[in-house]
C-alpha cells in the first residue's frame, strides 16, 4: 500500500445513458434482415400446423411436457431419446465456438435475442422520440406533459412487444390456437400467464432499460468468447496506423501530418454499447458493425477509401502498417483451429441424422425382476419374469408378438393374457409383465444364467426389434 | 492492436500499489448495489411471511400460514378426492370383473403394490416371494393352499387364516403326528411323502409309509396326495414346500405339525385397499 491521501473512491457508478444515433449502410441492412429473420421464426414457429394423423397433437413445433413428447415437423423424439436434445446442444456450443473463433463476437452482434431485442427496441425509441439529438435534449428536458406522453408512448409500445414475446414463448408448449383462446377468455393456466409475466418484465427491462448492461455485467458469454478468440480471429477494428494522429480542422496548418480520422465521433454515436471503437479491443464490443458503416459514410463524403474501422484481423495489422495487402479473409477463416471445430461440429450432426433415421419405430427395453431372481413353480419349472417395455411410435395400435431364443427349451408367458401378442395403443409406451419358463430339469432351468434375448414383432407388418438379456436358473 | 496510446490516467485507479501493479477502480453499476439492497429487503419480507427463526417446538409460522405439512395433507387429499370415484367403483364391481377394465386394473395394480409393501412384505417379502422354506408363502407361484382364484385371495386378505380375531377366517389344523404314530410309522411315510412328489427315496420304507398314509394323512392330503383347498391341506405331489421338503423338515412337520397364521385386515384396511391389493397378488403370475 502507497497511498493514504486519498479521497474515497467511488465504488459504484450510475448507467450513462446511451442514444444511439441512426445509420445506414450494409451492415445495418444485414442486422435488419437477421432482425426480421429471427423474430419471425421466434413469433411465427408456433403457429405451423404439421398433420400427423387423428391422434397427435398438428402442431409443427410443439415441446409436449405433460405427454413427454418433442415433435418437430416430421421428427418425433421421445423421452429416452433425450440424447437428441443433447446432441443438438453440444452442437449449438460447438457452432459457436466455430463462428468465435473465426468472426469473433458475431453471435452477440447480429443474432443473441437481447442484441435483436434491444435493436427493436431502439427502433421503437426513435420512432416515438426521434433521433439522437432530439433523444439527448428529452432526457435533459424537464418533466413536462410532452415529456410525460413520450414516455409512455414509449413504453407502452415496449410492453406490448414485451408481452408479445412471452407470449410467444408459451404457444411452443401447447397447441397454440386452443391456449391463444384460453388466454385471452382468462381460462388459461396460471403458469401460462405466469410465464408471459416473467418474459414480458425481462424482456422490458433487458430491452428497454438494463441494454449493454446485460453484455457487459450479467452475461458470462462475452468472457467465454475471448479465450476463442485470437489473433487470427476477423473482428471489427479501427486501423490507427491509418486514422492517427486524429484531427478535425483540416484546413489548419499542420493537417497534413493528420491521419484519416476527422474525429467526428460518428462512430462513437451509433453505438449500442456507448464505447469508442477507437480505443481497441474491449469487452464492451460486441462488433455489430455499426461503427463500420458509420465511419464508411464519413470516409465517402471526405473522398478517402472505406475501411478506417473495419472487420480485419489483428495479425494483419504488421502488415498493413509496412504497407502491404492484408491476407485474405478466407486465409484466415480457415485455420487448424476452425476445422477441427468443424469437423467436431459435422461428427456430431452426422452421428445425430444416422440416429435419426435407422431408429426403430417399435422399440422395447426389457429389465428382469431380481426379487425374487426366479420362482419355483409347482411341477417343478423355473421361471423369470421380466418388464418389458414395449414402444409403439406408430400413430395407430400394433398387435406386438413377444417371443424368447437363446435356449428351445424356453417357453414365453405374457401376465394377462393367455396369447403371445399385446396391442400397444398408438404413440405410447405399455410397460408388460414377461414371464419366461424353463421347463423342470431343463439345461436353462438347471444352470446358473443363461444369456436369452426377447423379441417383439409385429405381427400386421413383420418389423422386429430385440433386447438381451439373462435367464437364471437354480445354478446347480 | 496496440495498447500504448491508452494514458495510465485514464481509468482511475483505487491508489493501492503492490510491488509497483496498481489497482484499476472500475465501479461497480449502481443498480447492482440496489439490487442487492432489494435482496435484502426481500429477506426480511421473507422472514415475516413465512416460516423462518427455529424456535423450541417450531419455527416462527410467518404471516402468511405457509406450512410443508399442510400443503403435503392438501395434495393427499387432493390425490384421494381424485381416486373416490374408481375406489367406488372397485368396491361395487365384481372382483372376477376388475381385471377385464383397464381403468380399475391400472388403478388395483398400482395402489395394491403400495399397500402391499406397506403391510404385506414384512412376511411375504417385497418381491411377494414368501421366505424360503420358513412357512411365508410365495404368492408368486402357480401353488395355492386356500386357492387362487380373485375370490379366494380376496377372502384370504379379508380374514385371514387361522385367525381367531375374526370368526370368517379360514381355520384348519394338522393333528401333532409324534403323539399318534410309532417313529418308524413316521420315517416310513416321510418316505411315501418324498415319493409322492418324485423325490429320493427309501423305496422298503415309502411301501409300507404308504398305508400309514391312507389311515392317517390321506383324510385332508387325498389319496393322491394333492392336498384340499378346503381345509387349506398342501399338495404333497408338487415341487413346493412351505416348510422344506427334505427328510428332516418333512419329519418335523409330521411330529410337531404347522400353524401358519395370517391376520385379518378388513378391519385395518378400507373394502377397495383389500381389493387392490387382491388384484395385485392376483396378476404377480400364480392368480388363477
Amino acid at each position: 500500500m502507497s497511498s493514504t491521501d486519498q479521497t474515497p473512491q467511488r465504488l459504484y457508478s450510475a448507467r450513462e445513458p446511451i442514444f444511439p444515433r441512426r445509420v445506414s449502410g450494409p451492415f445495418r441492412n444485414l442486422k435488419w434482415w437477421i432482425m426480421a429473420l429471427t423474430l419471425g421464426v421466434y413469433y411465427l414457429t408456433p403457429w405451423i400446423r404439421w398433420d400427423r394423423g387423428p391422434n397427435l397433437p398438428d402442431q409443427a413445433v410443439l415441446v409436449d411436457l405433460a405427454n413427454r413428447r418433442f415433435f418437430m415437423f416430421w421428427i418425433e423424439i421421445w423421452p429416452h431419446e433425450f440424447y437428441f436434445v443433447a446432441g443438438l446442444l453440444i452442437m449449438a456450443g460447438l457452432g459457436l465456438f466455430l463462428f468465435t473463433s473465426a468472426l469473433g463476437r458475431v453471435w452477440c452482434g447480429y443474432t443473441c435475442p437481447q442484441t435483436v431485442w434491444t435493436d427493436l427496441f431502439i427502433l421503437v425509441e426513435r420512432w416515438v422520440e426521434g433521433d439522437r439529438n432530439k433523444r439527448v435534449k428529452l432526457w435533459n428536458a424537464k418533466w413536462d406533459a410532452r415529456k410525460v406522453r413520450l414516455r409512455v408512448t414509449k413504453w407502452v409500445l415496449w410492453l406490448m412487444i414485451a408481452l408479445a414475446t412471452g407470449g410467444a414463448w408459451v404457444f411452443y408448449f401447447t397447441d397454440a390456437p386452443t391456449l391463444l383462446k384460453d388466454l385471452v377468455t382468462f381460462t388459461a393456466h396460471p403458469v401460462a400467464y405466469t410465464t408471459i409475466a416473467v418474459l414480458a418484465a425481462t424482456t422490458f427491462v433487458f430491452g428497454g432499460f438494463m441494454r449493454e448492461q446485460v453484455c457487459i455485467y450479467m452475461c458470462p458469454w462475452p468472457r467465454i468468447q475471448a479465450a476463442m478468440m485470437d489473433e487470427d480471429t476477423i473482428t471489427v477494428a479501427y486501423r490507427d496506423w491509418r486514422g492517427e494522429p486524429r484531427g478535425k480542422h483540416r484546413k489548419a496548418e499542420g493537417a497534413d501530418k493528420l491521419g484519416d480520422c476527422i474525429d467526428c465521433n460518428a462512430c462513437v454515436n451509433v453505438c449500442p454499447m456507448g464505447i469508442d471503437i477507437r480505443d481497441g479491443q474491449q469487452l464492451a464490443c460486441i462488433t455489430c458493425a455499426l461503427c463500420i458503416d458509420a465511419c464508411d459514410d464519413v470516409m465517402a463524403k471526405i473522398g478517402k477509401p472505406r475501411g478506417l474501422i473495419d472487420y480485419m484481423a489483428l495479425t494483419d495489422e504488421p502488415r498493413e502498417r509496412a504497407g502491404n495487402p492484408p491476407k485474405s479473409v478466407w486465409k484466415h477463416i480457415f485455420r487448424t483451429r476452425t476445422i477441427l471445430y468443424t469437423t467436431l461440429w459435422s461428427a456430431v450432426g452426422i452421428a445425430l441424422v444416422v440416429a435419426l433415421f435407422i431408429r426403430p419405430d417399435l422399440d422395447l427395453t426389457v429389465s428382469p425382476v431380481r426379487n425374487p431372481i426366479y420362482v419355483t413353480m409347482s411341477d417343478g419349472s423355473i421361471r423369470n419374469t421380466y418388464d418389458v417395455r414395449l414402444r409403439n411410435k406408430h400413430g395407430e395400435v400394433r398387435p406386438f408378438r413377444i417371443t424368447v431364443s437363446g435356449d428351445p427349451a424356453l417357453r414365453v408367458q405374457v401376465e394377462g393374457t393367455p396369447y403371445q401378442v399385446v396391442d400397444v395403443p398408438a404413440d405410447t409406451s405399455k410397460l408388460q409383465r414377461v414371464y419366461v419358463i424353463a421347463p423342470n430339469g431343463s439345461a436353462p432351468a438347471l444352470d446358473e444364467r443363461t444369456e436369452v434375448r426377447i423379441w417383439v414383432e409385429d405381427t400386421s407388418n413383420g418389423d422386429r426389434a430385440s433386447a438381451e438379456t439373462v435367464f437364471n436358473g437354480k445354478g446347480n | 492492436m496496440s495498447t500504448d496510446k491508452k494514458q495510465p490516467d485514464e481509468v482511475e485507479t483505487t491508489g493501492h500499489s503492490w510491488d509497483g501493479i496498481q489497482e484499476y477502480n472500475n465501479p461497480l453499476p449502481r443498480w447492482w448495489l440496489y439490487s442487492f439492497y432489494a435482496c435484502i429487503v426481500y429477506a426480511l419480507l421473507y422472514m415475516v411471511a413465512y416460516p423462518a427463526w427455529p424456535l423450541v417446538k417450531q419455527a416462527t409460522p410467518g404471516l402468511l400460514g405457509y406450512s410443508t405439512r399442510a400443503n403435503v395433507a392438501a395434495e393427499i387429499q387432493r390425490f384421494d378426492d381424485m381416486n373416490a370415484p374408481i375406489e367406488a367403483k372397485l368396491v361395487q364391481a365384481e372382483l372376477t370383473e376388475i381385471s377385464a377394465d383397464p381403468d380399475m386394473m391400472n388403478y388395483s395394480v398400482n395402489a395394491g403394490a403400495a399397500v402391499f409393501q406397506t403391510w404385506c412384505a414384512q412376511c411375504h417379502g417385497s418381491g411377494a416371494a414368501g421366505v424360503q422354506a420358513s412357512g411365508y408363502p410365495n404368492l408368486l407361484d402357480d401353488d395355492w393352499l386356500w386357492g387362487g382364484a380373485i375370490e379366494d385371495i380376496h377372502l384370504t386378505i379379508s380374514h385371514g387364516i387361522r385367525n381367531e380375531q375374526d370368526e370368517d377366517a379360514r381355520y384348519s389344523e394338522m393333528p401333532a403326528f409324534g403323539e399318534i404314530l410309532e417313529e418308524e410309522e413316521i420315517a416310513q411315510v416321510v418316505q411315501y411323502v418324498r415319493k409322492l412328489s418324485n423325490q429320493d427315496h427309501d423305496a422298503a420304507l415309502a411301501t409300507s409309509g404308504e398305508t400309514v398314509y391312507l389311515d392317517n394323512c390321506a383324510a385332508c392330503h387325498m389319496d393322491e396326495g394333492t392336498g384340499d383347498r378346503f381345509q387349506g391341506a398342501p399338495n404333497l405331489t408338487d415341487a413346493i414346500w412351505l416348510y422344506g421338503g427334505s427328510d428332516e423338515a418333512i419329519t418335523y412337520t409330521v411330529e410337531n405339525a404347522r400353524f401358519g397364521v395370517m391376520p385379518n385386515w378388513n378391519t385395518r384396511l378400507s373394502e377397495a385397499e383389500i381389493r387392490a391389493v387382491s388384484t395385485y397378488v392376483h396378476q404377480l403370475g400364480g392368480g388363477e
